[in-house]
C-alpha cells in the first residue's frame, strides 16, 4: 500500500475546507503523515485524528522565514516518511515549495489535480479545464498539488489518538530573501473564494457598484468574484479577479452578473458545476457555456434573486 | 565592493512559445502532447520582457552596457518568440532547440534552463512570467531558484531596484497579507500581469530587432546528456488526456419582470438551494 504525506504550512484550529479535503484524498490512499511547519494544538491534532492521520510531524519555525523553513520541513518529513506521494494545496506558495523539494529529491511534482487513486494515478484538469488527463509517476516521490472543491470532505468516525511528534530539521539554508514589509488584507467572513460552494462574479456590466452581487453572494452563502475588467477599474480588490490571470474556481453553483464570457475569463471558471449568467446583451459568448441565462439588467435581477432567497428561507 | 556595484547587469528573460489562448486548443490524442501550431510568444511573458527591459532603462540604459538575453526552449517556431521579446528591446536571443527535449516536465524544464543560464554566465537575474498559459503549472521559476542557487522572487506584483545596493524587492500575496520581500541578486524573478504595462514595438523597434543575433543551442551544448531530459529524464509520463464534452448553452430567457425568482427557481429544481 503506498503511503501518503500531506504537507501544511500552517494549520489552524478549524482547517480549512482545502486542506480537509487533502487529508479525505490522503486517508483514501493510506495511513498518512501530516507535517505541519508551525505550532499544532492538541484540538487541531484531535481533529487530524478523524482522518486517520497516523502520524503528525510538527517543525515551528524559529526565526521569520519566508521559504527556507518550509523548504527544511518539507524535505525533512519526505525523508521521515518515506512517502511514496505528498499532497499539498494548490496555491502558488505551496506549489513553489513542492516543487523544490522534487527537484532537491529527484521527484516530480503534477499541479492543478483533481484526484489521485490508491496505485497513484493523478487525475488533472489541462488547458484550462478543457482537457482531463492522467498521469503517473516513473520513478521517485511525486508530489501533487489539489485544487480546491475536488474532494468531498469524509471525516470518519472513529478516532485514534494522534500524537504530536517533533520534527528535527537540519539547520535551514540562510535565507536569501528578507520579509521587509507586510500589509494585512481586509478579512472578509465571507467563504473563499477558490472553496466556496457558491460564487456570484460581476463584470463590467456592474457598473462600478458590487452592492447587487455581494447582497446575492450573502443571500447564498457565497463568496464574490469579478472579472478582469472589474479589478483593473479599481471596483474591487485583484484578489477577486477569476480567470487566467487570477485564480481558478470550481464551485456548485457560479451565477455571472455582467461579464462577455471572454477566453481569458472562461478559464477560470468552466469547470463549475453550474453556470448561471446574467447579461443586458443577448451576443455575450458566455451565454454559449451557461445552463441557465437572463438576459437582462443585473440591478434588477440580482437584487430581486436575492430577495426570493431570503423570503423562502424566512 | 564600487567595481561590483557598478558592473552591468546581465539579465536573462525565458519566454515560450505557446498556443494562441485565442483559439480552441487541442491534445493529440496519439502522443498525448500538445498541439503547438498556432503559436505566440506566452501572452504572460511579455511581462517579464517588459520588467527586464525597463529594469536595465532605470539603471542607465543599454548604453551602460546592461544585456537583456532572451531565451526560449522549443521547437523551430520558437524563434518567433524570441524575435518579439527583441523587437519589444532584449539585447540578443538564445535558441534551445533540441528534439531531445520533448515531453519533458517541470523538474527536467528547469534542469534544462538552469543549464542554459549557467552556459549564459555571469548572470544576475532571471525574469520570467508569472506562469505559461499552455501547461500553466507556475512552479519552473521557482525550480530554477533552487537549482541556480539564486534568491526566489516570484509572483511579483511590482518590481523595485536599487542601483546602489543591488538589492531587487517585490510585492507579493502570500495567505492573508500582502508581502514586501527583499533580495540581493542573483535572483530569480517572476512577474504577474499587475507589475506593468508591456510595450507595443514601434517601426524603429522592429527594425533594430532584425540586427540583433539570435544564437542556437542544443541539449549537448549544455553539457546535458539526451537521456537526461525529455521524456526519457522526465519522471511522471502522461497515460491519458481527453477533451472534457463542451458546455452547452442551457435555456436563455428574456427578463420581463420576473427574472430574478426565475434563477431561484432554477437553482431549486437542480436542488442546488
Amino acid at each position: 500500500m503506498p503511503s501518503a504525506l500531506v504537507f501544511f504550512t500552517e494549520l489552524a484550529d478549524a482547517p480549512s475546507k482545502a486542506q480537509r479535503e487533502l487529508l479525505t484524498l490522503a486517508a483514501s490512499i493510506g495511513e498518512p503523515t501530516v507535517a505541519v511547519a508551525s505550532e499544532v494544538s492538541q484540538a487541531t491534532a484531535e481533529q487530524l485524528a478523524s482522518y486517520g492521520v497516523a502520524k503528525l510531524l510538527v517543525a515551528p519555525a524559529n526565526q521569520a522565514s519566508f521559504l527556507e523553513h518550509s523548504l527544511s520541513v518539507l524535505e525533512a518529513a519526505v525523508k521521515q516518511s518515506a512517502a511514496d506521494v505528498v499532497l499539498v494545496a494548490n496555491d502558488n506558495f505551496n506549489r513553489e515549495v513542492a516543487a523544490r523539494i522534487a527537484v532537491r529529491v529527484g521527484g516530480s511534482i503534477v499541479t492543478d489535480a483533481i484526484n489521485v487513486s490508491a496505485d497513484l494515478v493523478v487525475t488533472k484538469d489541462e488547458l484550462a479545464g478543457s482537457y482531463s488527463a492522467q498521469a503517473q509517476a516513473t520513478g521517485g516521490v511525486l508530489f501533487v498539488t489539489l485544487k480546491p472543491n475536488s474532494i468531498e470532505d469524509a471525516p470518519q468516525s472513529a478516532a485514534a489518538e494522534v500524537s504530536i511528534n517533533e520534527l528535527a530539521i537540519e539547520t535551514s539554508a540562510a535565507e536569501k530573501v528578507r520579509i521587509v514589509g507586510t500589509e494585512e488584507k481586509v478579512v472578509s467572513d465571507r467563504p473563499k473564494l477558490t472553496e466556496a460552494r457558491v460564487v456570484v462574479a460581476g463584470g463590467r456590466g456592474v457598473n462600478g457598484d458590487f452592492g447587487a452581487v455581494e447582497q446575492l453572494a450573502d443571500a447564498l452563502g457565497g463568496a464574490v468574484g469579478a472579472s478582469r475588467a472589474a479589478t483593473d477599474a479599481g471596483w474591487i480588490s485583484h484578489d477577486a479577479q477569476i480567470g487566467q490571470t487570477g485564480v481558478t474556481v470550481s464551485p456548485q453553483v457560479f451565477i455571472s452578473a455582467g461579464i462577455s464570457g471572454a477566453i481569458q475569463q472562461k478559464a477560470g471558471m468552466q469547470t463549475s458545476k453550474c453556470i448561471i449568467a446574467i447579461n443586458k446583451d443577448v451576443d455575450a459568448p458566455v451565454f454559449e457555456i451557461a445552463d441557465f441565462g437572463i438576459v437582462g439588467d443585473l440591478a434588477k435581477v440580482l437584487p430581486q434573486a436575492a430577495e426570493e432567497i431570503r423570503r423562502r428561507q424566512a | 565592493m564600487t567595481e561590483e556595484n557598478t558592473a552591468p547587469l546581465k539579465i536573462v528573460v525565458l519566454v515560450k512559445h505557446v498556443p494562441d489562448v485565442q483559439f480552441d486548443r487541442h491534445i493529440d490524442s496519439g502522443s498525448l502532447r500538445l498541439d503547438r501550431s498556432e503559436s505566440v510568444l506566452s501572452e504572460l511573458d511579455e511581462y517579464a520582457v517588459e520588467a527586464a527591459v525597463a529594469l536595465v532603462e532605470s539603471q542607465g540604459g543599454f548604453a551602460a552596457g546592461h544585456e537583456v538575453i532572451a531565451a526560449s526552449m522549443g521547437g523551430k517556431s520558437a524563434s518567433n518568440s524570441i524575435k518579439k521579446a527583441l523587437q519589444m528591446g532584449a539585447s540578443s536571443g538564445v535558441h534551445l532547440n533540441d528534439e531531445a527535449l520533448i515531453g519533458s516536465d517541470t523538474v527536467v524544464t528547469s534542469k534544462a534552463l538552469a543549464a542554459l543560464v549557467e552556459h549564459v554566465g555571469n548572470v544576475d537575474l532571471v525574469v520570467t512570467g508569472m506562469s505559461s498559459t499552455d501547461a500553466e503549472t507556475s512552479v519552473v521559476p521557482a525550480q530554477l531558484a533552487e537549482r541556480l542557487n539564486f534568491a526566489q522572487l516570484t509572483h511579483a506584483l511590482s518590481v523595485d531596484f536599487d542601483g546602489a545596493s543591488r538589492e531587487l524587492s517585490i510585492r507579493r500575496d502570500h495567505a492573508e497579507s500582502t508581502l514586501t520581500l527583499a533580495a540581493a541578486l542573483p535572483a530569480v524573478l517572476s512577474v504577474t500581469d499587475q507589475a506593468n504595462d508591456p510595450r507595443y514595438p514601434n517601426f524603429k523597434a522592429i527594425m533594430a530587432a532584425k540586427k540583433k543575433s539570435i544564437t542556437e543551442l542544443c541539449v549537448a551544448d549544455l553539457g546535458l546528456a539526451a537521456e537526461a531530459v525529455g521524456a526519457a529524464g522526465s519522471r511522471v509520463a502522461v497515460l491519458s488526456a481527453e477533451a472534457r464534452p463542451a458546455r452547452e448553452a442551457g435555456t436563455v430567457i428574456n427578463d420581463s419582470g420576473q427574472a430574478g425568482i426565475a434563477l431561484v427557481d432554477f437553482l431549486a429544481e437542480q436542488k442546488l438551494i
